[in-house]
């Protein structure tokens, strides 16, 4: 059991929220235009590493190894990244499990757009388009185009804005993207008006434009199946010091907040993508037959057993434990056997006792937890079940009695009627 | 001994005997009629002594002529199941009796797993632990490979002794000797029983054999003993091989023949009775037969005709108490209606209310060779399964081929219980072996036992021809034994006046054609039966021997860089590899015992990537392995067998239609390729 407590704690141990993260920038003016969202991560002790996107030297990874565990691209207009950086880098960086944000802009690149495509957003194609809102536009001294959007469709989840409701409108002005249908792990988290579309806005609409809608995303993430995360975004505006500290006004409503919820967003958002907050870890998966204390390699039809795990959520400082009613444990050969929801005893672990079907074959111990925001949970343990031995079944049943007798009386007779017919003479 | 191993038999009888006709006196006359007499005693010792080293000859030539393949490869296990069985037989000599019978695999058949104890014939698998026990008991460090490699030779030597016993109990001795060498170095034998061919045929044959020859020798003895004796050797067979279904539909049929010509007697019931009721309480006792002997279709016949021969013996009792002709008559006939009316009427419900299962898709194939093609492509596509070719006939028979009318004409002229037996057995099995190639296995004992016979009674005919003749002219009629005989032949040769010369040209005809067959047998051994299909050889442009052991690499590299319990796909032919030699989890395997599994996986091989990625998802198969022989000319790769993944795929999920992988009715593997194809 000491030892046990003991791995448990140095799993623990282990933080999951990213420590080094590159940014790279289109020219090194962005370092103080957006200072302030820089110094709240550099506040929350994170070491950034400012780069230009087309620095020569620009490398992820160096022997083998990943030198950041996240990668913020507020670069748009990069057509190609310098050094050994390209599209596929990025991309298997994000696959080997990092995280990464992504602002486009007007101005966006074809590299950054298509680095939007893989992840599963489509940016509108239109190189000029921007989102136009005539309905809830930020109110400004100068009537504008509408492109300075004041949004407010946030998704709602806690895990991924925070606890506190983000009151203020986020300031938004820049390219609309929609989701990929194809693609179930993108969401939309912050999303466009009914009323807004996207076309330029020095021109006249000639055709009807390609988004328009609640259709089109603002801000959207994406958590890959390895638990990146991604966040993108049309408008690396968004994340400015001149949006953090304006004051906004949403046409047609009466009150007008001193601050934007721009500061709040990006800092909740960034929370999230940095795996400070929403990460689930579930160890110490254990199953036994009942009555019993240690794992068997294998199970016999009809056994009774308990199984139990500890399902933990990582605060920011550490792990506590994470309290839900919803998580389920299926016994599972092709499709579940068993499916039950396991009880918790509020310190993190859960546990339910069952008994094996009367099917033979090798199962699978499978937790799928998967919920909004957090990391999804995934675990499957094997395990085999076994027939019953040619000892384990019943030695006399009842109903056999009869047959017992018949056998019985046959020897006894076939007895009886040699010694007579060998000696009745 | 030195004296007569100097002389020739045929010098020195006839020099010894010559004197007494021509010398007078009394005691030279005793003297010889004594070295006479033992002459004689010593004739029939060295008889022995021959028949001895020819049978001591025969039991290493069968041993050392399957040695082949040790020899141009190395120790090794050949083909598919034979790495099952050594896995198995390892698993044995590990864990135990008890382990292996309660042994339920998880790592094939992923993820249903396989009971192997209660899906498998044991008899292999505990005969080799049993060596394997025995030599280490008596301190030999053996692998149990190296016994498992040799298991199969090791029993064509005890087949060959079985087929002596077997030839002298239906003919002669002289059959017996040339029938143990015959089937010492038949191909057809040869083929399943080389070193390394660790299968249930190896010893299958043997156990087939001999219950056959212990059934003959009870029928024949009338003795209890036998009956029991051929009841164990079936008992032996039930344990090694599936193919014990033929002996328990064999005997009885040969037993309804001998009732139907008559020749029903208490030798006959005896035999019967006490090898059906105890091989059947036996055979039960295999998990993997169970209940058939009662429950399936197949083993009926052997029921019916047991109880048969029970209402014979009645109707033999009655006949014995009534004396009236007319009486019996009529309680004949209704007897023989009762059991007959009561016989079917069981049928009928036991077969209604499902308690005897139907017969099996394998068993149908038998009876009607086309039914598996059209119902069961599983069955269709093991190329053992397909119909035997005349060419494979010639190749694995030679002149038995010929000799086997010869034998059987032999055979319908001393017509006994015995002979009928060994042509009841010839005929089906020959019957059998055209319809599937395996099954010339099965026909290769009765086919060598045939043509021993035909062989032996020729000889011994030509060469009494040669010997009496050459008595004839030295000595008048004044021989004791077979003088009669001797005499009539004699007077026959007068009328035909080449016949001697004739009996050598012949004789040396037989001669030539016996070494020719001696010579084909080696060369088919070397060369087409002693493959292990594992390693594969092949000449190269120089004629060098090239050896490609890809394969074992493959699993090697499985086992060494894949992780402990991955699960490997693959078509069904390399499951029992991966498993032995990969030690990996298949998903299919060569116990084709569930097809809906296998047409899975055809279905998941033969469709889009994209829904071939779905199934095997859903099937949590991490690696895939694909055989493909394109660079190194190797013909059974997995696009050879592609259309039968198609086939029985498509048997199962009608999505998957057969003429969607073919161009204009032609399988073609080039530019022009279907398009489901990846």
């Amino acid at each position: 059991m000491g030892r046990n407590y003991f791995t448990i704690l140095t799993v623990l141990s282990i933080p999951p929220t990213d420590r080094r993260l590159l940014v790279l920038l289109d020219d090194l003016s962005l370092k103080s235009s957006h200072s302030i969202f820089f110094n709240s991560l550099k506040s929350r002790g994170f070491d950034l590493d400012f780069k230009l996107a087309d620095d020569p030297k620009l490398a992820l990874q160096r022997y083998g190894q990943y030198l950041y565990d996240g990668l913020i691209i507020f670069s748009p207009s990069i057509e190609r990244f310098g050094g050994v950086v390209d599209l596929a880098a990025v991309l298997d960086f994000v696959d080997s499990g990092h995280d990464l944000i992504i602002a486009a802009d007007s101005s966006s690149s074809d590299l950054i757009k298509s680095l939007a495509t893989e992840c599963g957003v489509d940016f509108d194609e239109d190189p000029s388009a921007l989102v136009i809102d005539h309905k809830s536009y930020a109110v400004a001294e100068t009537e504008g185009d509408h492109t300075l959007i004041a949004a407010d469709d946030f998704i709602e989840s806690d895990v991924l804005l925070g606890k506190k409701k983000i009151e203020a409108p986020v300031l938004f002005q820049g390219i609309a993207h929609s989701l990929n249908a194809a693609n179930t792990l993108v969401l939309k988290v912050l999303s466009a008006s009914p009323l807004a579309y996207s076309a330029n806005p020095n021109s006249k609409l000639s055709s009807p434009p390609s988004l328009t809608g609640s259709s089109i995303s603002l801000v959207s993430v994406v958590q890959a199946r390895n638990n990146a995360r991604i966040m993108i975004t049309g408008s690396l505006d968004m994340f400015s010091n001149r949006f953090l500290r304006s004051s906004v006004q949403k046409a047609g409503s009466p009150r007008k907040y001193d601050k934007s919820g721009n500061e709040q967003f990006v800092t909740e958002l960034s929370k999230w993508v940095f795996h400070v907050r929403g990460h689930l870890k579930a160890v110490n998966l254990r199953h036994n037959k009942a009555g019993e204390t240690d794992e068997p390699a294998m199970y016999r039809i009809k056994d009774d057993l308990v199984f139990s795990v500890e399902i933990y959520e990582w605060s920011g400082k550490s792990w506590e434990p994470y309290v839900a009613n919803d998580v389920q444990v299926q016994l599972y050969m092709m499709s579940p056997y068993v499916l039950k929801t396991l009880s918790n005893d509020k310190k993190g672990l859960y546990h339910a006792s069952f008994k094996v079907p009367d099917v033979y074959g090798v199962f699978q111990f499978k937790v799928e937890y998967h919920r909004l925001g957090y990391t999804s949970l995934s675990l499957s343990k094997q395990i085999p079940v076994r027939p019953f031995r040619h000892n384990e079944y019943e030695r006399f049943i009842t109903a056999a009695f009869p047959y017992y007798g018949a056998s019985f009386t046959m020897m006894a007779g076939f007895f009886l009627f040699s010694f007579v017919y060998l000696y009745h003479k | 001994m030195a004296v007569t191993k100097t002389e020739p038999i045929n010098g020195s009888t006839t020099k010894s005997s010559a004197p007494p006709s021509t010398s007078m006196p009394l005691k030279s006359d005793l003297l010889s009629i004594l070295s006479l007499k033992s002459l004689r005693l010593k004739t029939k010792q060295q008889e022995l002594l021959i028949r001895v080293s020819i049978l001591c000859l025969v039991y290493v030539l069968a041993f050392i002529t399957r040695l082949f393949s040790v020899l141009r490869y190395e120790s090794m296990i050949h083909e598919f199941d034979p790495y099952f069985n050594y896995r198995t037989t390892l698993f044995l000599t590990q864990k135990g009796f008890y382990e292996f019978w309660n042994w339920f695999d998880s790592e094939s058949w992923y993820p249903l797993g396989r009971i192997i104890g209660g899906t498998l014939y044991p008899g292999l698998m505990v005969t080799a632990a049993m060596m394997y026990w025995g030599l280490r008991f008596l301190r030999f460090a053996v692998h149990i490979r190296e016994v498992c490699v040799l298991t199969a030779p090791f029993f064509a030597s005890n087949t060959t002794l079985v087929a002596y016993f077997f030839g002298k109990e239906i003919w002669d001795t002289g059959a017996g000797l040339v029938a143990a060498v015959l089937i010492a170095i038949c191909p057809g034998y040869i083929s399943r029983s080389v070193a390394g061919s660790y299968d249930n045929e190896g010893v299958a044959i043997f156990a087939l054999l001999l219950t056959f020859y212990l059934f003959v020798k009870a029928v024949n003895t009338g003795s209890l003993a036998w009956g029991l004796a051929s009841a164990f050797g079936y008992f032996y067979m039930v344990s090694a091989w599936g193919g014990y279904v033929f002996i328990i539909n064999l005997i009885p049929l040969y037993v309804l023949a001998l009732l139907i010509t008559g020749r029903y007697s208490m030798r006959l019931y005896v035999a019967y009775n006490c090898m059906y009721v105890l091989g059947m309480l036996l055979a039960m006792q295999i998990r993997f037969v169970g209940f058939q002997h009662v429950q399936s279709g197949e083993h009926m016949a052997a029921m019916g005709v047991f109880f048969l021969m029970q209402v014979f013996y009645f109707l033999d009792w009655v006949k014995h108490l009534l004396n009236d002709k007319k009486l019996f008559e009529a309680f004949l006939r209704i007897t023989v209606t009762c059991a007959v009316g009561v016989g079917a009427i069981a049928l009928g419900v036991g077969t209604a209310s499902g308690y005897i299962s139907p017969w099996s898709g394998r068993f149908y194939s038998l009876l009607d060779p086309t039914y598996a093609k059209d119902h069961i492509p599983i069955i269709a596509s093991v190329s053992e399964h397909q119909p035997t070719a005349w060419s494979s006939f010639m190749f694995d028979f030679h002149i038995l081929l010929f000799l086997f009318p010869a034998g059987l004409y032999f055979c319908f002229k001393r017509l006994s219980d015995a002979t009928i037996f060994i042509v009841m057995y010839g005929l089906t099995s020959m019957y059998f072996a055209g319809v599937m190639v395996r099954l010339i296995l099965v026909a290769t004992p009765a086919v060598c036992l045939i043509s021993a016979i035909a062989v032996s009674a020729t000889i011994k005919n030509l060469t009494m021809l040669l010997r009496t003749k050459s008595k004839v002219s030295q000595t008048g009629s004044t021989k004791g034994t077979g003088g009669g005989k001797t005499s009539s032949k004699a007077m026959l040769d007068q009328s035909q006046p080449f016949q001697r010369n004739g009996a050598i040209a012949l004789l040396f005809g037989a001669f030539y054609l016996l070494s020719r067959y001696a010579i084909h047998c080696t060369w088919v051994t070397s060369e087409a039966y002693s493959s292990p299909s594992i390693v594969l050889a092949a000449r190269g442009a120089h004629g060098n021997r090239v050896i490609f052991d890809d394969y074992r690499e493959a699993y090697y590299w499985l086992r060494q860089n894949t992780p402990p319990d991955a699960k490997v796909m693959s078509w069904w032919d390399y499951g029992y590899q991966i498993t032995a030699m990969g030690n990996r989890t298949v998903i299919v395997d060569n116990n084709t015992w569930n097809n809906t599994h296998i047409a899975t996986v055809g279905r998941a091989m033969s469709s889009y990537e994209d829904e071939a990625y779905e199934i095997m998802r859903s099937l949590d198969v991490d690696y895939v392995l694909v055989v493909f022989g394109g660079v190194t000319g190797y013909s059974s790769d997995d696009i050879n067998k592609f259309l039968w993944m198609v086939r029985i795929g498509g048997g199962v999920f009608p999505v998957i239609k057969e003429p969607d992988y073919l161009v204009n009715g032609e399988y073609r593997v080039d530019k022009v390729c279907s398009p489901p194809r990846v």
